[in-house]
């Protein structure tokens, strides 16, 4: 069954290949994590772009790949380098909202093309939007207004809501009230890279919420979920996708069993391309794929899609090429809205058990085609 | 604001001081003994909380995970001690620091390329993993009233163990005057392998605690090490009293600071703001408290020596 | 010749070094390696400040992430003005934001010389351990004020769109960028050995041997430490005006305590209270982190065992070593 897949990967690969055997060459730069805290981000953010690559058999990409640690200035310092000592046409990879803000505004305005495997700041899909900018994953809120949106539906009247005291946090919960409807019983900041919730569980055993609303990326995530269901509380959570990614999901355990998150991707997602991907990931790197890796996957076809059109070196047209958004996503319908950024549908999956293995499953479609809020203010 | 989430708060802030204590009552040991500044003492930390969550995982049993983070972080101290650490008694702080800070990466990438980069999974075992119910009506977690129990059952101990035992006796005798010590005949080079040991062995059962409830993961020893210096700082170097006290005050104030403070605020500007600038405020509370200890008493609560 | 190659003329090829690699680099149309250099001198520059405390001050501080950050963070404030076109105040007078380097400068060195004297005057009342757990515990308590209060960026950080411009020159250009920050280390490095040759530095050298004696000349030991203190964060804190407008980019990250760590590694690595010692660390270092930072990903663990070598082995850092002698006097 799995050589079959990989067969007919084979074959679509060889084809893609066929088709963009006349381009001109690419040469790619991809800055990520690869080393510190948040390097699994990273690493399956590599992973997936490198293997959509090798399916399409090209031999016109050339990717130069880069760890900037999670540093801000070590990624600018690789910026310069990729873009002065390489000379690459494209930039991507980096996990980061912070290190994008740093990286993406200087590389776009030098005429460097920039695809963002995940980070989406709000400052880069409103005013501050630039034609070579392009965002494969989301903008960073939609994850946060579909937990909203999901709130309303699940009848959620009174909800606690909780983020890191930084700019991601405050947009994420901005996004979350933006869609929710109920009343929000306390809005709590805790401090950045925080690990005891002692003192927010408390209270939110003392709140009389009917939910919870947090956005507690990487280790904050872990702690929380450990220790919420240690305190014994039953008030149920809801979250974005980010702190249920497959390595999370690992650490936490029992813990997060159960637990709501919204998702543009998963792996159980029913379509042709998803399941490829999910066959051929687990293949080549003998683990699951995580929403990174996906976005990765998708970011490196939406590039070899463009570049069966135009040449990289006609700037105009090449773009025209990557707006169209014409390949295979994993995430099923994709498309892009005037600001380079995603339309799409948004998802809510549940924490399951599959054997010894922890990860989610689809259990409702929280919003569809849905693109974001700050498009009105992009003038391209 | 109800008497049972008060009295909640006051517990977590109780518990995050006796988590601080493991740490500064070691950092201080091996000061006032050897007169050494130690900044890989989170890294110790760290393998307490790595090799818990390593054995719990491959035995299945929390309580032999936390028996083996105990033995390898005392054995990774003796180790360290006598390949590095010995060298470095006679030299000044500097060398120290720096020599410390060397073994703080090194520490860092081996675990690192050994365990990887993802968190790894620990729980709590599952005796402990409710909350209980405390007179009054306060449920609260159990595992977390264990740490407070096991942390003040430590304290009572290394009390002992200093004021009543043998080796005790050594190391007061080490503290009060380190050439006296050699005089009396006693090995210096084992007794500060043993005291340099015992105080990794704090600092992994400290990792091991909090590992459970937190998240285990590179790095996860550093902030906790900035908060042991607070602490020895405002308690005084040297004396385990004083970081006994001076643990459980930073970890009050901490814990009732960010719970407090923005509801403070609230009353003078927008709510929004109120909540971003308390908690920015909170979040310095304590490095404040160590200035104001400072202004009034520059040697800390109570100064060891003289 | 040991003899042969002795600190003055180790320092003079150091200094010829680091010049000629950027004038290589851009002869060859590789403007990187220039970056690379540029990103030495600033960082060089960092390590002279820390050293004035440090080497010639015995002062061990393990938080001058601090005045590297704020000086780093009054270029990034006034320049985030500046670019969306308003004053930096208009209460209680009207300040216009500039974007022009010598000014802000001045900025950056005011505001970290304010922040070390009043870090100072606090961590000066304690000495030995206390203080090296003060100064860390003081520049922690600023970095987490930066990641959470939110009105410049907080954890994100800001950015600088265009790097600040200096009267003449075209700043954009690696080459000019680099000439100007190397202009900026050599001024600084022949302040400081100007002030180390005056009764200021012999006074310095006085109290970092022998405190009581100076006191009972009726000289203040705390005063001329503090003095020392407070020049070390204004070399410091310039340094991070400089890598600011080099990364356009500033974040908390430049104030944590893996960066007072780094600084102080240039120190050692060159050799504490050596003039050229943070210049010839602040080379090996990015030289270090260029080379294996590509063959490895754990090129930080060969860093420690590096560090931990010199410490050890070489207690006059590599110029002593490579100049013969442990230690310098």
């Amino acid at each position: 069954m799995k050589n079959t897949v990989i067969a007919a990967a084979t074959i679509a690969a060889f084809a893609a290949g066929m088709a963009s055997a006349h381009a001109d060459p690419v040469k790619v730069g991809m800055i990520t994590t690869l080393s510190g805290g948040g390097a699994s981000l990273g690493i399956d953010s590599r992973d997936g772009f490198l293997l959509a690559v090798k399916q399409s058999g090209t031999k016109d990409i050339e990717v130069i790949v880069e760890d900037d640690a999670q540093k801000p200035d070590l990624a600018v310092q690789l910026a310069d380098k990729l873009i002065q000592s390489d000379k690459v046409d494209v930039l991507t990879g980096i996990v980061w909202s912070n290190l994008a803000m740093a990286v993406v505004p200087s590389a776009v305005a030098q005429g460097k093309l920039y695809l963002s495997t995940n980070a989406a700041p709000s400052q880069l899909a409103g005013a501050g939007c630039n034609a070579n900018y392009y965002s494969v994953s989301y903008q960073n809120d939609n994850l946060h207004e579909a937990a909203g949106e999901y709130a309303n539906t699940a009848g959620m009247k009174k909800v606690f809501i909780m983020a890191p005291n930084y700019p991601a946090g405050k947009d994420s919960l901005a996004g979350f009230k933006r869609f929710y409807k109920g009343e929000v019983v306390s809005e709590i900041y805790t401090e950045l890279g925080a690990k005891d919730y002692a003192g927010e569980i408390a209270q939110i055993r003392a709140s009389g919420a009917d939910g919870v609303f947090f956005f507690l990326p990487g280790g904050m995530g872990i702690s929380f979920m450990k220790q919420y269901a240690g305190a014994g509380v039953d008030v149920p959570l809801i979250g974005p996708a980010f702190s249920f990614d497959q390595n999370i999901l690992q650490a936490v355990g029992d813990a997060a069993l159960g637990v709501k998150n919204t998702s543009t991707w998963s792996k159980d997602l029913d379509n042709q391309a998803n399941k490829d991907f999910v066959a051929a990931y687990q293949a080549e790197y003998n683990r699951l794929p995580s929403i990174y890796a996906a976005q990765g996957y998708d970011t490196a076809n939406l590039l070899i899609s463009a570049m069966a059109k135009a040449a990289v070196s006609d700037q105009a047209g090449f773009r025209t090429a990557l707006e169209a958004a014409n390949f295979k996503s994993v995430r099923g319908k994709f498309s892009f809205g005037p600001n380079h950024h995603p339309i799409q549908d948004i998802y809510v999956r549940e924490v399951v058990k599959e054997g010894d293995i922890y990860t989610n499953k689809i259990v409702a479609t929280a919003m569809t085609d849905h693109a974001d809020a700050y498009a009105a203010d992009c003038k391209m | 604001m109800t008497f049972a989430l008060f009295t909640e708060q006051i517990l977590n802030g109780l518990q995050l001081g006796v988590m601080l204590f493991l740490m500064a009552a070691g950092l201080t040991l091996i000061f006032g003994v050897m007169g050494l500044i130690n900044l890989a003492h989170g890294s110790l930390f760290m393998v307490g909380g790595f090799v818990c969550a390593a054995v719990a995982v491959w035995s299945g049993s929390f309580w032999l995970g936390l028996a083996a983070s105990l033995v390898a972080s005392a054995a990774a101290g003796a180790l360290v001690e006598i390949a590095v650490i010995r060298r470095l008694y006679d030299r000044d702080h500097l060398d120290q620091v720096l020599a410390t800070f060397a073994l703080v990466l090194m520490f860092s990438e081996a675990t690192r390329f050994v365990f990887g980069s993802s968190p790894l999974y620990l729980n709590p075992p599952a005796m402990l993993s409710g909350p209980v119910m405390l007179p009054g009506g306060i449920a609260y977690p159990a595992y977390r009233l264990a740490i407070i129990v096991a942390g003040l059952l430590v304290a009572g101990g290394l009390g002992l163990l200093i004021n009543r035992t043998r080796l005790g006796v050594r190391i007061r005798a080490g503290e009060a005057d380190r050439e006296m010590i050699s005089a009396l005949g006693i090995d210096i080079r084992t007794l500060y392998t043993i005291v340099f040991a015992l105080g990794a062995a704090l600092a992994g059962f400290a990792g091991a605690l909090v590992g459970a409830i937190q998240s285990v993961e590179v790095g996860m020893g550093e902030p906790v090490l900035i908060l042991a210096f607070v602490v020895i700082v405002i308690g005084g170097i040297g004396s385990i009293r004083g970081a006994l006290i001076a643990s459980v005050i930073v970890g009050v104030v901490d814990t009732m600071g960010r719970f407090l403070l923005p509801d403070l605020l609230s009353g003078m500007m927008d709510a929004a703001s109120a909540r971003g600038t308390g908690a920015a405020i909170a979040s310095m509370l304590i490095y404040v408290l160590m200035a104001l200890v400072l202004i009034v008493k520059p040697r800390g609560l109570f100064p060891a020596h003289g | 010749m040991a003899e042969f190659l002795n600190e003055r003329r180790m320092s003079l090829a150091i200094a010829l070094a680091l010049l000629a690699v950027p004038l290589m680099a851009e002869w060859l149309g590789n403007s990187f390696y220039t970056t690379l250099a540029t990103r030495a001198a600033i960082l060089a520059l960092a390590g002279v400040g820390l050293n004035i405390a440090l080497g010639s001050g015995g002062l061990i501080s393990l938080g001058h992430a601090a005045f590297f950050g704020i000086g780093g963070y009054a270029v990034g404030i006034i320049a985030s003005h500046h670019q969306a076109y308003e004053p930096l105040m208009t209460w209680p007078l009207t300040i216009a934001a500039t974007n022009q380097m010598p000014v802000l400068w001045l900025v950056a060195i005011l505001a970290s010389g304010l922040a070390a004297l009043m870090i100072g005057a606090l961590s000066l009342r304690t000495s030995g351990v206390y203080f090296i757990m003060i100064t860390l515990a003081f520049a922690q308590m600023i970095y987490y004020f930066a990641v959470s209060w939110p009105a410049y960026g907080g954890q994100d950080g800001l950015s600088i769109y265009v790097r600040d411009g200096f009267p003449g020159l075209n700043t954009l250009r690696p080459l000019d960028f680099f000439l100007l920050c190397y202009a900026v280390l050599m001024v600084v490095l022949a302040l400081v050995r100007m002030i180390s040759g005056a009764r200021f530095g012999a006074m310095l050298e006085a109290v970092r041997q022998n405190p009581a004696r100076v006191a009972a000349l009726g000289l203040s030991p705390f005063r001329i430490r503090l003095v020392a203190f407070v020049l070390s964060g204004m070399v410091t804190g310039l340094a991070g005006a400089l890598y600011a407008d080099l990364n356009r980019f500033v974040s908390p990250s430049m104030l944590s305590w893996h960066m007072s760590g780094e600084i102080m590694v240039f120190v050692i690595l060159g050799g504490a209270g050596r003039l050229f010692g943070p210049v010839a660390g602040a080379c090996i270092y990015v030289l270090f982190e260029h080379v294996f930072g590509g063959v490895s990903d754990y090129w930080q663990f060969f860093l420690g065992a590096l560090l931990l070598g010199v410490v050890l082995f070489a207690r006059g850092g590599l110029i002593g070593l490579a100049a013969g002698r442990a230690r310098h006097d």
